[in-house]
């Protein structure tokens, strides 16, 4: 399979690209406890890049570093080409939106909004313009004179949003800005934030642990673990080619199939005399011939046979049949889970397939699409 | 209640009776208990009210026959202490110009020190926020010379700062400890959010932090009204002749007399300077729970 050339790599590719904020060989250590080691990074200007990963993996901690909330153990941070390293929060040209949306209790909506200008001396004029202008962007207009206690989630974090936006500022910084929401909110709030960042046309980062959120919005992901970028790719590389196995799990749901094995040439021996031919694979080079490996198949990249099919499928699929163990209707589709070398497999089937438990079912994985990691580092083969 | 069907669960056992022997008991123990604490308060308010020679035909819990407010005049106005002979009311007024700086200073200080400790975390702030309770443990008593030495020196030995200072000093402990534990409930994200609109150590204090804060300085203030009104020793020893507060006062009011005992004037003054504290609990009760548990509990 070829890689697929993404709208973001076309665009880092041609123009001459303005680096918005760059990271270099940043640490940060508590005592003798590091977060972050040599971790570097670069964002372009007007891209939206999200920092996704699980819980203290380090992406808020990058984040605080960024904004100058947190105190750097060594290395540079860059924004707007001026080193910052050092400089205040304020002086850094960020506005930043937090999770519990952080507005000051005791200021109705056009003061919290306001709260930075007034300390920066903007005069009243220019005050009234930047918060009209904000709110009638998020449609606080009417909301102007209230309280934060007087709103509801959505609400308080649109103010919170606005309170960023008024500062003018090139770089958005976003700490898990939707996770107190509900899912309804949640969604129409993500579209909010895309239609803000095509619109604005700013520096985004953006923090969550929520990879819908994460596939959406970003124009690249860097994925997080343990203080170290696992990959940093537009989503659908992220997607199609995971840099690793930990990566390949993160991503997509129902999670990617694992299924233990050896190497062997072009092929994979699953055991239990299952030898699945990688002939449509995309081996990274210079490509392995042997040893422990691990193939992921995502549940949707494995098709259901219709019955007396037999093992005819086109090239770069491998046919196999199973018993089905357990279905989990999810709405439009549904979860089968199923064994192949005596190995657990789900498979992703459209709801309407009357099919139940204890049923023999043929199918065939997508091998062009698969995975493949070496079973001891975990990297992509 | 509709009739139980077989699978509703039914309730066992003997239908709890509203009046039982361990019940009458218990009522009988609280009227016991509520009557031993009252009938003190009760005999002073009606010794207050009586005049000498009713008192002198005994009879102490019996409602005066003639009932007088002159023993309450007498004593705001004219009862002596030691050689001076203008009644509690000096010691009212000293009590209210130390309590007022006292209270204001120790509850705005605990508050910085509060805020300071819980968001801008400086080096070593843990071993000093140890020491500043270590401090709260130690018995008054101990402090009482190096203080009076150290004063002596400073040349503010008996003066009404030197006193004021001293209250701020062992208030420190118990509001900085309360406000900590206020602004530990408080998400720190908000102190993030206005440092990034960049405000700085004071403003984020003045005009986010105190705002806030309402709850915890009525507590604060309600702890430190009645601890530092309430205050004897440190009151005796450094406010010195000129500012002697109420308490001192009244002890010295009831220590000076020659000749027959006023019960009536020295009731009346002790109430007064009970009032204030009194009128604190009273209008303030349930503030003043909440300040105890959140000093108790927490920390």
């Amino acid at each position: 399979m070829h890689a697929t050339i993404s709208a973001a790599d076309l665009r880092l590719a041609q123009a001459p690209v303005e680096t918005s904020v760059s990271v270099r060989d940043l640490k940060i250590a508590y005592g003798a406890l590091t977060v972050l080691d040599s971790l570097s990074l670069d964002v372009a200007k007007g891209e939206f890049l999200v920092l996704l990963g699980p819980s203290g993996c380090g992406k808020s901690t990058l984040l605080n570093a960024v904004a100058g909330l947190m105190d750097i153990t060594d290395g540079e941070v860059w924004i707007s080409g001026r080193n910052v390293t050092w400089a205040e929060p304020k002086d850094r040209g960020i506005g930043m939106v937090f999770q519990s949306y952080a507005l000051y209790p005791r200021m109705t909506v056009a003061e919290n909004m306001s709260f930075g200008l007034r300390i920066a001396r903007l005069s009243k004029a220019e005050i009234a313009e930047r918060v009209d202008r904000a709110a009638k962007l998020l449609h606080l207009t009417p909301l102007l004179n209230r309280r934060p206690a007087e709103l509801s989630g959505g609400q308080r974090q649109r103010v919170a949003i606005g309170r960023a936006l008024v500062r003018n500022v090139d770089v958005f910084l976003f700490d898990e800005p939707l996770s107190n929401l509900d899912a309804q909110l949640r969604a129409e709030l993500r579209i909010e934030i895309k239609k803000l960042h095509q619109s604005l046309g700013n520096t985004m980062i953006y923090v969550t642990h929520d990879q819908i959120e994460a596939m959406t919005l970003a124009d690249r992901i860097a994925v997080m673990k343990g203080g170290v970028v696992q990959q940093l790719a537009p989503p659908q590389e992220i997607y199609n080619r995971p840099a690793n196995r930990f990566v390949a799990g993160f991503i997509g749901s129902p999670a990617m199939t694992f299924l233990n094995g050896a190497l062997k040439g072009r092929a994979v021996d699953l055991g239990a005399g299952v030898t699945v031919p990688l002939d449509g694979y995309a081996f990274a080079e210079p490509a392995r011939a042997s040893g422990p490996a691990v193939l992921g198949v995502r549940p949707e990249h494995v098709a259901l046979l219709p019955a007396g099919a037999g093992g005819a499928v086109a090239q770069g699929r491998f046919a196999a049949t199973g018993t089905v163990r357990m279905i989990e209707p999810t709405g439009a589709d549904m979860t089968l889970w199923t064994e192949i070398a005596g190995q657990p497999l789900t498979i992703r089937a459209p709801a309407d397939l009357s099919i139940r438990v204890g049923d023999a079912i043929g199918f065939a994985l997508d091998l062009t699409r698969a995975s493949l990691f070496d079973a001891d580092t975990g990297a992509r083969l | 209640m509709t009739a139980p069907s077989a699978s509703a669960v039914v309730a066992r056992g003997a239908r709890p009776r509203t009046i039982t022997a361990g019940r009458i008991g218990l009522y009988v123990f609280l009227a016991v208990s509520a009557l031993y604490v009252l009938t003190p308060l009760y005999v002073m308010v009606v010794t207050s009210l009586k005049s000498m020679e009713e008192i002198r035909l005994g009879g102490i819990f019996a409602l005066p026959a003639a009932p007088t407010v002159a023993p309450w005049v007498e004593a705001w106005s004219t009862a002596c202490t030691g050689l001076t002979c203008d009644g509690i009311q000096v010691g009212f007024w000293n009590s209210v110009a130390i309590l007022v700086p006292s209270v204001i200073l120790s509850v705005l200080a605990g508050a910085i020190n509060g805020y300071a400790l819980s968001f801008w975390r400086p080096r070593g702030a843990n071993v000093l926020f140890t020491l500043l309770l270590l401090g709260a443990f130690i018995p008054v008593q101990v402090f009482i010379y190096p203080l009076v030495r150290i004063s002596a020196v400073l040349g503010v030995y008996g003066t009404l700062p030197n006193i004021v200072a001293i209250h701020i000093i062992f208030g420190l402990p118990i509001t900085t400890l309360l406000f900590r534990n206020y602004y530990a409930g408080v998400p720190v994200e908000l102190f993030k959010a206005a440092r990034v609109d960049g405000a700085g150590f004071w403003r984020i204090f003045l005009q986010v932090m105190l705002p806030m804060s309402t709850p915890i300085v009525i507590v604060a203030c309600i702890l430190q009204v009645t601890g530092i009104w309430n205050d004897f020793i440190l009151g005796l020893v450094f406010a010195g002749r000129d500012n002697l507060p109420m308490t001192v006062q009244l002890n010295n009011v009831v220590n000076t007399t020659t000749g027959e005992r006023p019960y009536n004037v020295h009731m009346a003054a002790t109430i007064l300077t009970a009032s204030v504290p009194l009128l604190v609990y009273f209008v303030s009760g349930r503030w003043f729970v909440r300040g105890i548990a959140a000093g108790a509990v927490k920390g």
